[in-house]
């Protein structure tokens, strides 16, 4: 914190006793605290002049309301000392809010030498986060007291990762490598948005963040690898549809989304976006995860995005099992 | 009487009895060609008053369907995702390119300038007549593109994004680039035209602080436009042809898209409230019957904001990868633009003082631009300071910020001015009872429509969502029932405006008391505006100004000689 705030808590504990959960959601990570006080700095400041402004502008608009047609007595069009004081004053009060701004900023930005690595992928419209070992979910599972780094790409368009309650947010850019880190310091479950616009279901690419105890963080990962392997194929397929962002665009009720519902297709003939048709079998299932513009059903877009080496052999086989358990 | 030495139409008030001047622009001449084919600074004015009007109502329309959407945060059959997104990306474009851009400095300024000027028309009117069209032309290209498979990419277009969609990009983008020229020619003519064109006495500290504005306007849409249009076309060449500029994929790099689109919309935000700040000088003088206080510091502001304008395109990226360094100083030089824009707000305050002050409608416009204004530019704060920025980027809290500069700031001053020019434009008076009603219905539903934004913003909601969460169901209900009552005031004041062409009674010369010169030809002016080369004195010396009740306005009084304030 800065040396001045001991000084200046008051503007930050004033309004935070009568408005916590008013302006923000409560602050779940280091950074958060130093993040919220710099916004009531500022809105102090805001209200300080508002209320400055409004309060003159009132007191001329009743005091020298238009009582008759004459002219007003002349009084002064100009003073530089006035000038001079209210270009000064405000100038002085933004450097400072620019410099807490930009320390701020800084502390936002450094990512910790030792922070845990999290790689994320964006892809419309969800979120793959993939641990050291591994392992991938659509949620996000964090350690606490412990700085983590989220390495981020994008599959597809810019996307922007946000999470309101720990004050962090980056865009996600395709064909560049951006990153943001944290330290969650409160236990919970919170929300993640996607901030860039990026298409259809923008509103719908969210995720959850969960944040572990020190400890408890590792364990959860070991079962989550666990659980997996001993999973009966269609039910990985199902986790994997649900986690891996299948259901984003493929229903399982027999509606048309952005791409054909899964439900009651296996086995059966369609017609193709090029005029030709074929049957909907294992192997059209793989390549279509795989290679997803190879064959598209007519009357779709050529827009999914490819699973090439993001899915192991175990899991695009549990997805063609999970498909061919969707019957009509 | 003095009356019988002044031949009718001649522009120059006539000291007893009502403008019974029997020809003035609008009658001049008749017939669609007349209006269609002409070069009147004031017909294209008024043409462009009703075109950009028009657009606002459409625009106006889809946000109220929007918004009416946003009453609940789960998909409903009568909207989907995709029709959602072509929406709010339309009501983008067609706010800023159809109606804030060219709103004021196209149709005020273009009525007004020339006569406040002094002059008979603008430097160019043929080029002035060719603006109007190649707005026209935007706007077809604009439609066909709806038409065509409509736009989802929002306002911005950003890439890649916006080179991949299957909507109609490549229209909407060369509408936009055409309705740059329209802004082009708009600009190049009102530099020349106060260049070159001012009357003997007419002197730089002479001009009244709306052509300050506009003149700071056009430089920023000289200079900045066209790296806009070389943006879009180089956008149309990656879509089209396949060469990789900002697709990273073929090579490119999104991000550069962001800094060329900014390096113009950001100048361009000032192409929008620049001309909206002198309107409010205007009013806030004549309205006090006081001169501006602090002209030359006014004057000298609007320059200081037109050009550090220019420098603080980046604070639009904090976020999106630029880098930190670049970050830091886009922050600094932001803060730096905020001082101008408070000096003006302090010398308007200061005008006020010991005035006598009028609450007709543009009055109470201009203090609701005030109160607006202020609550704009101070979030700014907010958002200039990067550490704040980075939770607050792309939430309502942004969306809420710019509609208090854009709306509540550039709009309600655009309606002041209409309502301040509207007598000298069709010769009518508008009901002010109904104007003030509409005045307050619009300064009641943009706060009830807007301020909750900045609550539901800095609690995390992003903006562009068609879907929300249950937790900011709250705000953004209580938005929309906002926006019905803006929706109500706004229609009122159309009424009242458009009520008045019919019923209205007829307007005096000058009825609010103003020494600026347009106020001198009798309402509606004559076609060639002065027929005689006016005399210029200060802009604001209202003591020249004295209150004719048989007029029911303002007639000079020869017998008072005006000072130099």
């Amino acid at each position: 914190m800065n040396p001045i705030s001991s000084l200046t808590s008051l503007f930050a504990q004033a309004p935070a006793a009568i408005e916590n959960g008013f302006w923000f959601p409560a602050p779940s990570s280091t950074i958060a605290a130093e993040v919220d006080w710099m916004f009531y700095f500022i809105l102090w400041i805001n209200i300080v002049f508002f209320v400055l402004i409004l309060a003159v502008m009132v007191y001329f608009m009743v005091v020298y309301r238009r009582k008759d047609m004459n002219l007003p007595p002349t009084s002064t069009s100009h003073n530089n000392t006035l000038e001079v004081t209210w270009s000064v004053l405000p100038s002085l009060l933004v450097l400072l809010i620019f410099y807490w701004g930009f320390t701020g900023f800084l502390d936002l930005r450094d990512a910790p030498a030792n922070s845990y690595e999290i790689k994320v992928t964006a892809k419309k419209w969800n979120w793959t986060f993939t641990y050291p070992n591994g392992y991938a979910d659509s949620d996000l599972h964090v350690p606490m007291d412990r700085p983590v780094k989220l390495i981020m790409g994008s599959d597809d368009v810019l996307h922007s990762l946000y999470i309101p309650a720990f004050r962090v947010k980056q865009d996600v850019v395709p064909g560049r490598y951006t990153s943001l880190w944290f330290n969650a310091n409160r236990q919970g479950e919170f929300q993640l948005f996607c901030t860039e616009y990026c298409g259809t279901k923008h509103s719908e690419m969210l995720a959850k963040v969960t944040t572990h105890p020190s400890g408890e963080f590792e364990r959860w990962l070991d079962q989550a690898v666990m659980k997996l392997d001993e999973l009966p194929p269609v039910e990985l397929g199902g986790l994997m549809y649900k986690r891996r962002g299948c259901s984003g665009c493929h229903s399982i009720d027999g509606v048309a989304g952005t791409g054909p519902s899964f439900k009651g297709t296996f086995g059966t003939e369609q017609a193709f976006a090029d005029g030709s048709k074929h049957v909907i079998d294992e192997n059209y299932i793989r390549e279509s995860i795989i290679e997803p513009t190879a064959k598209v059903r007519a009357g779709f877009r050529p827009v999914m995005p490819t699973y090439k080496g993001q899915l192991r052999d175990k899991q695009i086989d549990g997805l063609i099992e999970y498909i061919k358990s969707l019957k009509n | 009487m003095a009356t019988t030495e002044i031949p009718a139409g001649s522009g120059l008030v006539q000291p007893l009895g009502r403008s019974t001047a029997p020809d003035n622009f609008l009658t001049h001449t008749r017939g669609f060609a007349s209006w269609a084919l002409t070069l009147d600074h004031k017909r294209i004015g008024l043409m462009y008053l009703a075109c950009t009007s028009s657009s606002f109502l459409i625009g106006g329309i889809m946000a109220l369907i929007l918004r009416t959407k946003l009453l609940t945060g789960n998909s409903v059959s009568w909207m989907s995702h995709d029709v959602y997104n072509h929406m709010f990306t339309l009501h983008g474009a067609v706010m800023v390119f159809l109606f804030i851009i060219p709103g004021i400095p196209a149709a005020l300024g273009n009525f007004v300038l020339p006569i406040m000027l002094g002059a008979k028309d603008v430097a160019f009117p043929k080029m002035n007549l060719g603006s109007f069209y190649l707005w026209i032309f935007g706007a077809i290209f604009l439609v066909t593109a709806i038409l065509a498979g409509g736009l989802d990419t929002g306002w911005t277009f950003y890439t890649p994004y916006s080179t991949a969609t299957n909507t109609s990009v490549v229209l909407a983008t060369m509408g936009v680039f055409v309705l740059g020229f329209s802004s082009i020619f708009t600009g190049l003519n009102f530099i020349v035209t106060i260049h070159t064109m001012r009357p003997p006495g007419m002197t730089w500290f002479r001009m009244p602080l709306f052509l300050w504005a506009t003149y700071a306007t056009a430089i920023i849409q000289v200079l900045a436009t066209p790296v806009l249009g070389i943006t879009l076309l180089l956008l149309i060449c990656e879509r089209l042809m396949g060469i990789g500029i900002f697709d990273p994929k073929l090579g490119g790099d999104p991000v550069l898209f962001q800094h060329f689109f900014w390096f113009y919309s950001h100048p361009a935000v000032y192409i929008m409230i620049l001309p909206a700040m002198g309107v409010v000088s205007e009013l806030i003088s004549t309205f006090s019957r006081k001169p501006i206080f602090g002209y030359t510091f006014i004057a000298y502001s609007s320059l200081a904001i037109a050009l550090l304008g220019f420098l603080v395109w980046g604070h639009h990226m904090f976020t999106s990868g630029q880098s930190k360094l670049a970050s830091v100083i886009f922050s600094f030089l932001t803060f730096s633009v905020s001082i101008p824009s408070a000096i003006k707000v302090f010398n308007w305050l200061a005008t006020m003082y010991k005035g006598s002050i009028s609450f007709a409608t543009p009055m109470c416009y201009a203090l609701t631009f005030i109160f607006l204004f202020s609550i704009g530019g101070l979030t700014g704060l907010f958002l200039g300071a990067l550490s704040v920025d980075v939770h607050l980027h792309d939430t309502y809290f942004v969306v809420a910020h710019f509609h208090y500069v854009m709306m509540g700031g550039t709009m309600v001053a655009f309606l002041g001015g209409v309502f301040y020019w509207w007598p000298k434009m069709t010769g009518k008076m508008y009901n002010e009872t109904m104007g003030q009603i509409s005045a307050l219905l619009v300064f009641i539903g943009f706060n009830a429509t807007f301020f909750p934004q900045f609550v539901m913003g800095a609690r995390g909601m992003p903006r562009r969502y068609y879907n929300y969460l249950p937790e900011f169901q709250f705000f953004h209900q209580f938005s929309t029932f906002g926006s019905y009552v803006l929706g109500l005031g706004l229609s009122l004041a159309a009424f009242a405006l458009i009520y008045s062409i019919f019923k209205g009674k007829t307007a005096p010369a000058n009825p609010w008391g103003s020494a600026t010169l347009e106020w001198q030809c009798s309402s509606p002016p004559p076609h060639d505006n002065f027929s005689q080369t006016p005399s210029v004195n200060h802009p604001y010396a209202v003591e020249t100004q004295v209150y004719d009740p048989q007029l029911g306005g303002f007639r000079k009084d020869p017998n008072v000689v005006p000072l130099e304030h």
